[in-house]
């Protein structure tokens, strides 16, 4: 049986990391926004499921781009 | 000469220095490139700070400004080039084995967000050990592709006397396929009934066919019997690409392909946008929206920036799930009544607004162009005059 695979290895998922409470509130200071107007994220997708993120939480995602090397995205996530 | 080779160790760490603090302020590639343009090239301090100022202000001179209007400019961007499209292509253009949807039709299947492609497939890299032997990739290959008692047999007929069925196997496509009369056998065991063997002839009666609607329905479940494989994967190509083989498939299932042994999970993919949302996540389907996009066009010789491209991606996948750019997703969940009015069923969507007592705040463009206000918030017009009556800021500096 194969072992279980990791997502993250994916070439077409990015680099996820769940912020702490913390580090989440100077992002949306920063960003001057109310955390709803970022892009979401479901509670149900695997990559938020696989960081254990709850509703609320906020995502940090580093995809990696030809024209900028790498960029800097975040996303909420919602329940669902 | 000591003196000269000093100052450039000097002037170079002075770039490493002051790249550093650009971190931030430009993209990691510009960054870099800056880097690898000036190492090695003997200059002063004022004329790294010239170089590196003239860049910046370069770069802040191409960002997007505010207010603009970038959703029409990717628009046009994309919408002008796939006219072109529609004249030269509206087939079906063939990977030599089977066919693709291409062009302007696959481009519609993207942005419309659909279940499932017209022609759902996949492209299966293999691992370390399968990836430089036909031999070995064939192995994987056969435990991939759906078989099913049709693709084995030459004939399953009725027999209308004693109301069994009657299937003839072909030994030459159950040896290709790797299976064996007793496969055939074990898969009909799940029937209920009785199987009796001749050869390659398996005759299956069952006391459950009382008339021939029963025996018509038994057959057509026989015919549709899993033997092994993988459920959706119709057919299975192996093809050389550089120093490696590589499997196209006929049909699409992600989730059940990822965990076969022999494949490389990490860069198998499928160009089905909702499995790909579904098994890898939100994010993977936005870059694999991109992806698909750019390869229709680059098809096609096409040239548009893929700036636009993402902004279309980023859009659809702003909730969380694929939304199709259209009725049902992007433009129907529009806050504005009137912008929605503008884009598809507008009886409709003007009377649901009429019985919810909706409010258009006209704050996007197509609302004001309707109701023909000046100026209409894009560009300098999105500039606006706020008094905070209430704000607590005001508050705090009136009581100082």
């Amino acid at each position: 049986m194969p072992k279980k695979f990791n997502i993250f290895d994916h070439v077409l998922v990015p680099k996820h990391i769940l912020l702490t409470k913390e580090e989440a509130k100077k992002v949306l200071k920063e960003l001057g926004v109310q955390p709803w107007q970022l892009p979401w994220i479901r509670a149900s997708d695997p990559a938020a499921k696989a960081l254990g993120a709850k509703p609320g939480d906020i995502i940090k995602i580093i995809r990696k781009s030809k024209l900028a090397g790498y960029s800097i995205a975040y996303r909420y996530v919602v329940p669902g | 000469m000591s003196k000269k080779s000093g100052a450039v160790s000097k002037s170079s760490s002075y770039l490493e220095e002051r790249l550093k603090t650009l971190e931030g302020k430009l993209p990691p590639s510009i960054i870099e490139e800056l880097r690898e343009k000036l190492q090695g090239i003997k200059l002063t301090k004022e004329e790294v700070d010239k170089i590196i100022n003239y860049v910046i202000e370069e770069y802040e001179n191409s960002l997007v400004e505010p207010g603009e209007a970038v959703g029409t400019v990717a628009a046009q961007s994309i919408g002008e080039p796939s006219t072109q499209m529609t004249l030269r292509t509206f087939h079906y253009a063939g990977v030599r084995e089977f066919n693709i949807t291409l062009g302007l039709p696959r481009f519609i299947e993207i942005v419309d967000a659909r279940r499932t492609p017209s022609t759902p497939m996949m492209v299966i890299y293999l691992d370390e050990e399968h990836r430089y032997s036909r031999k070995k990739a064939e192995e994987v290959a056969r435990r991939i592709q759906y078989v099913t008692i049709e693709n084995v047999s030459k004939s399953i007929s009725e027999d209308l006397s004693t109301l069994s069925i009657i299937i003839e196997l072909d030994p030459e496509l159950l040896k290709d396929k790797g299976l064996t009369v007793e496969h055939v056998v074990k898969a009909l065991q799940r029937l209920k009934g009785e199987i009796v063997v001749e050869g390659n002839r398996i005759i299956f009666s069952s006391p459950d066919i009382t008339d021939f609607n029963k025996l018509r329905k038994i057959r057509e479940r026989i015919t549709n019997l899993k033997l092994k494989g993988i459920r959706g994967i119709r057919r299975v190509v192996i093809r050389k690409e550089g120093d490696e083989y590589v499997l196209k498939t006929e049909g699409s299932n992600l989730a059940a392909v990822l965990t076969v042994e022999g494949v490389d999970p990490t860069r198998t993919i499928t160009n089905d946008i909702h499995e790909i949302a579904e098994v890898l996540g939100i994010e993977a389907a936005r870059q694999a929206i991109i992806n698909e996009m750019q390869s229709v066009l680059e098809d096609q010789g096409l040239d548009v920036d893929i700036r636009h491209l993402m902004l279309v991606a980023d859009i659809m996948t702003h909730t969380g799930r694929v939304r199709q750019i259209g009725r049902h997703g992007v433009s129907g969940e529009k806050e504005s009544v009137l912008a929605r009015a503008a884009f598809e069923v507008t009886v409709k969507q003007i009377i649901d607004a009429a019985i919810h007592g909706s409010v258009d705040e006209l704050r996007g463009v197509a609302e004001n162009v309707i109701v023909g206000s000046n100026p209409v918030p894009i560009g300098s017009g999105i500039v606006r005059l706020l008094m905070g009556f209430s704000s607590p800021q005001r508050k705090e500096e009136s009581k100082e």
